[in-house]
């Protein structure tokens, strides 16, 4: 037990990444400019180290936090900005939630960095991959910390903003390019959303504290319309960023970015902030019903949907990637039921295990150059760690005993049985479908024969695949061990307590209560153990052709590849059709009518009286002036009709 | 002396201009080395005469001179100060950008001269409080910058010099016919007499202020580009020298909106007619934001998608304008709020220019195609582009998020949710066209490899501009006093 955190160090966690991102991007520019000699090894050795150092004063955070079983540790706010009546304060949270969070990304980010100095060996744009991961990892961390919501969404904008940097990494590639605009345009779609709930809520109560709007929404001092527009708008938010139906299309295109980048931003950590942004406000989605409800169905729909994609998927990126969605959907379910606690241990055990599966995927690159699926095989035998590490993700992600997954999805599934049958059933069956695309993923990577290949994404490889070198292997083989031990935190409710503490006291009660029940614990991981099978004999045995269960089950599968018609709908039918064509429509219009018409009027007057301005471009000044009459006039015929 | 002394930074500027003019004149020389050594002293002339200015404009913050000169027809208060800083720091970057630039032209001095004298009329501006000598300062910085525009004296240049001629002769003249309104109304031209005017007169009257108050806001609109005052802009920008085109979107808007403030918020801030005014700036102000925004998305050429970005922004500043009005409490938080934006407005729009100018200068095109891989090309230039860019955009840590939290937040308090949705909802629209800048410059194959240099002048003015937007955008503490000290003044 060490001494209470002094608010200095929990101002370090934020600042060391940051900067990192300061000191590598002012020697990228300085060699550039030929003024230093940067050896680009030193931007990868300064973000690890930077993150080691963040990790370890996140540990004695969440020791400090231990002490005070869960509840903040009282920290100062300091004034920002004051503008009249409004006075923005930025400050600190540092209790349970806000610990949890801060282990898991400093931990992930730190293996992720650390495997990244291999993955991103030789690439040209080695520090600026740095740079940018260490600024995703200075903003994520600025927003687990924010005790205020427009300070949060401040570090919500560079988080989104560092991503889309991510995603384009390897811009000269078309698809990085537009996938990562993608991302951007969708997410902030809801980001719109969040921002109306933020000058929402601020202009009902003049509060901007987060732990000041949880209490005036459990007082009841806010009323429920307006707790309902807000939780809605934030949703919106949630749902952007943390990839819920209907705005999860960008993820899978997302995975365009370098692995590592998928396993940090768009596994672990970015893409949970939505989950951490409602849960971070769960005492007034809690009192709404409209919205928690809104929630616990959107969120199961998300997993539903991002499971059945799993199985079609060929690139095991893209299998990880609706795999997340749907891991993400589940966490929000787990919220919507009321199940805080077991929404957050979810998205902790997860984003060891995904990170794993993303990194595992990683080093099957590296050895095999593709990430289509269809083109490895047989590589158990290659790659024996990378094997043994991926399966044990792979069966956290199921749900077997006693792997990290059961227990934090035991819990979700637990708090949806206690009143909420539908969702209950939901999540039973994409149990049932995770197994599915797991054990496809599995027995079409690692099992059977090689298929060979193809050349790497960056850098060479030889012909037959071998295991990764050992700064890629010994992430996996400490992400291994998490994904089995993560999910014994909680054994004696330790996590409960922890996160509980973080909680305002009313809003404890809103919690869903439920122990562990044997019989759903059963049930789920006999379910997972069926859809394994059901996968090893289709695509382990080949007893089952593919293509027959595909024939059979018409057009379900051409639904499916096609993604629900959702990229299409989108991009074909609202933002080529739609949005693009009103624009243009309109300017054409503008044009022909408006200007157009002036001119032609203007013109024939001039003409007429002789007097006609010649001009390069006949005609215009005169209807910019004109516009200026016109103008006038209208103002005053406005102002004295309406109100006379 | 004491009118001297308080308008010692107009004079300075003033005094300089003529001395650049004659001493042009007077020390002719020939051959190319002698003429490249005149141009740099002129330059460096100029540049001490803005420097003086701000000095002498320091001076009398430091001794805490105010008061009014020349027999009451203007003053010298915070709010006079704040925008001399802002006049002379614009005129002094002006007149970096346009080293280079110039190189070509044959009338250094000349340029600089009317730099400087506009320059001294955009600080009369904010100073008068007679409509007279609004009208003499608004037709000495209009004069200076109709010559500005057609400097370069190529057909696309000269077209829009004249445009500009005709098109600000018009809107003087509206202008002109609102202060006849005003004085007819009235009987005086000094605007605190108007004021009291205003409070004195009755129901009857009202329709005769509401078209002194449309006039007079569709010739101010003019300058700050305003819908429907707004049509000259894209050509004019596009036509003139770039560095004039900088200085005209940050100093002519600028001075617009000073004039308006003093105009609408001094004289006719009180009564039954403000809120007739500030329910026709909501709806401008919503109209600018959202035509620029619109019409920026279809452009390809990088003036023009400054030029269109700066109605919508225009359009922003409006807003607080709108608020002044609303609410009466809130007088000094609509007031302080556009005095804000404008000066971070002015740091950002003249970071942006001067990237253009830089990199326009060597590839001799304007169109946004062609930034493709300007990263690659100049790292410093496409960085600092980019931040201006964000910080238009209006997303943190940038100067830009905390004027549009400023200005929107003036809005919510004088009860105008929707034009503050409004703008969100623009600011959105908006990220679209700055950021397919930032990603041709990012994300596309250079069309050369050759790199864009970078003179000592236009990287000591563009590291000036995009320093400045980070500070303010980190620590906005010392910007928002400034602002809110120089609102006071109509307290």
């Amino acid at each position: 037990m060490l001494n209470q955190v002094p608010e200095a160090v929990v101002w370090a966690i934020f600042f060391l990444p940051l900067g990192s991102f300061a000191v590598i991007s002012l020697a990228a520019l300085l060699s550039v400019g030929g003024a230093i000699r940067w050896n680009p090894k030193l931007s990868g050795y300064i973000t690890v180290a930077a993150i080691a150092v963040a990790f370890l004063f996140s540990l004695w955070v969440l020791d400090s936090v231990l002490q005070e079983d869960g509840r903040p540790i009282g920290f100062a706010s300091h004034e920002w900005v004051r503008v009249g009546d409004l006075t923005v304060n930025i400050g600190l949270t540092a209790d349970g939630l806000a610990a949890v969070m801060l282990i898991v990304v400093t931990s992930v980010s730190l293996l992720v960095q650390f495997y990244s100095q291999a993955y991103m060996h030789g690439d040209p744009g080695y520090s600026r991959y740095f740079a940018f991961m260490s600024l995703f990892t200075a903003s994520m961390l600025g927003l687990v910390l924010s005790s205020n919501i427009l300070q949060l969404f401040v570090f919500w904008e560079l988080v989104g903003l560092c991503s889309y940097l991510l995603i384009g990494f390897w811009f000269y590639r078309d698809s990085a390019r537009r996938a990562a605009t993608k991302a951007f345009v969708v997410t902030r779609l809801g980001d719109l959303g969040f921002l109306s709930a933020i000058l929402l809520i601020w202009t009902q109560t003049g509060e901007l504290d987060i732990a000041r709007i949880q209490e005036l929404a459990l007082t009841g001092a806010i009323g429920s319309s307006v707790i309902a527009f807000f939780a809605g708008g934030v949703f919106a938010g949630a749902a952007g960023k943390s990839a819920q139906f209907p705005l999860h299309v960008w993820l899978p295109d997302a995975m365009e970015g370098p692995t590592p980048v998928s396993a940090l931003i768009h596994a672990a950590t970015m893409v949970a902030a939505g989950v951490y942004l409602v849960a971070r406000l769960f005492p007034v989605f809690a009192v709404s019903e409209e919205a928690i409800t809104t929630v616990a169905t959107v969120g199961a729909i998300t997993a539903i949907i991002g499971a059945l994609l799993g199985i079609v998927a060929t690139d095991i990126k893209r299998v990880m990637a609706y795999s997340t969605i749907s891991q993400l959907g589940y966490m929000m379910m787990g919220l919507g039921v009321g199940g805080f606690v077991a929404a957050i241990f979810h998205l902790f055990t997860h984003a060891f295990f995904k990170a794993l599966l993303f990194l595992g995927a990683g080093s099957v690159n590296h050895a095999t150059g593709t990430f289509d699926m269809r083109k490895m095989g047989g590589l158990a035998r290659y790659m024996p760690v990378t094997f043994i590490a991926t399966t044990i993700a792979a069966l956290a992600l199921v749900g077997v005993f006693p792997f990290a997954g059961f227990w934090s999805k035991d819990e979700i599934l637990a708090n949806a049985w206690k009143d909420q049958p539908g969702i209950f059933w939901t999540a039973l069956a994409a149990v049932f479908l995770t197994a599915l695309y797991v054990g496809r993923m599995l027995f079409l990577t690692f099992g059977g024969e090689y298929r060979g290949g193809e050349p790497s994404e960056h850098g060479d490889h030889s012909a037959e695949p071998h295991e990764s070198p050992w700064v890629i292997a010994l992430p996996l083989v400490v992400l291994a061990a998490l994904s089995v031990g993560a999910g014994f935190v909680n054994l004696t409710d330790g996590f409960e307590h922890l996160l509980g503490g973080s909680l305002p006291q009313e809003a404890r009660e809103l919690q869903t209560e439920s122990g562990f029940s044997f019989g759903i614990a059963a049930g789920s991981v006999a379910l997972g153990l069926a859809g394994l099978g059901v996968a090893w004999l289709v695509y382990g045995l080949r007893r089952v052709r593919s293509e027959d269960v595909r024939e059979a089950l018409q057009p379900l599968p051409t639904v499916l590849e096609r993604k629900y018609y959702l990229d299409d709908l989108y991009e074909g039918v609202i933002v080529k059709g739609v949005v693009m064509g009103v624009v243009v429509w309109g300017l054409g219009l503008w044009d022909r009518y408006v200007i157009d018409g002036l001119a032609d009027g203007i013109g024939a007057f001039a003409r007429t009286s002789g007097e006609r301005l010649r001009l390069a471009q006949a005609g215009q000044a005169q209807v910019y002036g004109a516009a200026i009459f016109i103008g006038v006039v209208a103002a005053i015929a406005a102002i004295l009709l309406a109100n006379p | 002396m004491d009118s001297v002394n308080r308008l010692g930074p107009e004079l300075i500027l003033l005094a300089m201009a003529g001395i650049l003019v004659l001493g042009d004149i007077a020390f002719l020389v020939t051959g190319e080395r002698l003429l490249q050594r005149k141009r740099a002293v002129l330059a460096a002339a100029a540049l001490a005469g803005t420097a003086g200015s701000l000095v002498w404009s320091g001076l009398l913050v430091a001794t805490d001179t105010t008061g009014e000169a020349f027999s009451g027809t203007m003053t010298v208060d915070k709010f006079t100060l704040f925008f001399n800083f802002l006049f002379a720091g614009t005129a002094a970057i002006v007149i970096l950008a346009s080293v280079d630039y110039i190189k070509r032209s044959r009338f250094p001095a000349e340029y600089y001269g009317l730099v400087l004298a506009s320059a001294a009329g955009l600080m009369l501006l904010a100073s008068t409080i007679d409509l007279i000598a609004i009208f003499v300062a608004l037709e000495l910085t209009s004069i200076s910058l109709y010559i500005l525009v057609g400097f370069v004296k190529d057909q696309r240049s000269s077209e829009a010099g004249l445009k500009y001629l005709l098109l600000g002769a018009i809107s003087s003249a509206v202008t002109l016919y609102g202060m006849a309104f005003l004085f007819g109304l009235s009987g005086s031209t000094g605007l605190g007499e108007i004021a009291d005017a205003v409070a004195a007169a009755d129901e009857g009257e009202r329709a005769a202020y509401v078209l002194a108050a449309v006039f007079l806001a569709a010739g101010l609109g003019f300058k700050m580009a305003v819908v429907p005052f707004q049509m000259w802009v894209p050509d004019v920008y596009h036509g003139a020298p770039t560095p004039v085109t900088a200085y005209l979107s940050v100093g002519s808007k600028a001075a617009g909106f000073a004039v308006a403030l003093r105009i609408f918020v001094e004289a006719l801030g009180d009564g039954f007619i403000a809120s007739d005014w500030a329910n026709m700036f909501a709806v401008i102000a919503a109209v600018s934001m959202t035509l620029g925004n619109v019409v920026a998305l279809a452009q390809t050429n990088i003036k023009r998608l400054l030029a269109y970005s700066s109605i919508a922004q225009a359009g922003n500043f409006l807003i607080g304008l709108a608020a002044v009005a609303a609410n009466d409490p809130q007088v000094m938080l609509g007031t302080s709020s556009v005095m804000f934006f404008l000066a971070t407005y002015a740091f950002t729009n003249l970071g942006a220019f001067i990237a253009v100018i830089a990199i326009s200068n060597k590839i001799e095109s304007d169109e946004i195609d062609d930034y493709a891989g300007m990263a690659r090309r100049s790292p410093l230039l496409a960085l600092g582009l980019t931040l201006c860019l964000v910080s238009l955009t209006g997303i943190p840590p940038t100067a830009g998020f905390i004027a549009k939290v400023y200005i929107f937040n003036a809005a919510v308090q004088a009860d105008l949710v929707w034009l503050a949705v409004v703008g969100v909802l623009n600011s959105v629209l908006s990220v679209y066209y700055y950021l397919r800048v930032v990603l041709n410059m990012y994300t596309r194959e250079p069309l050369s490899e050759e790199a864009i240099p970078l003179s000592p002048a236009l990287g000591f003015a563009m590291a000036t501009a995009t320093v400045g937007l980070l500070v303010v955008g980190i620590f906005p503490f010392p910007l928002i006093e400034a602002s809110e000290a120089a609102a006071a003044v109509f307290g």
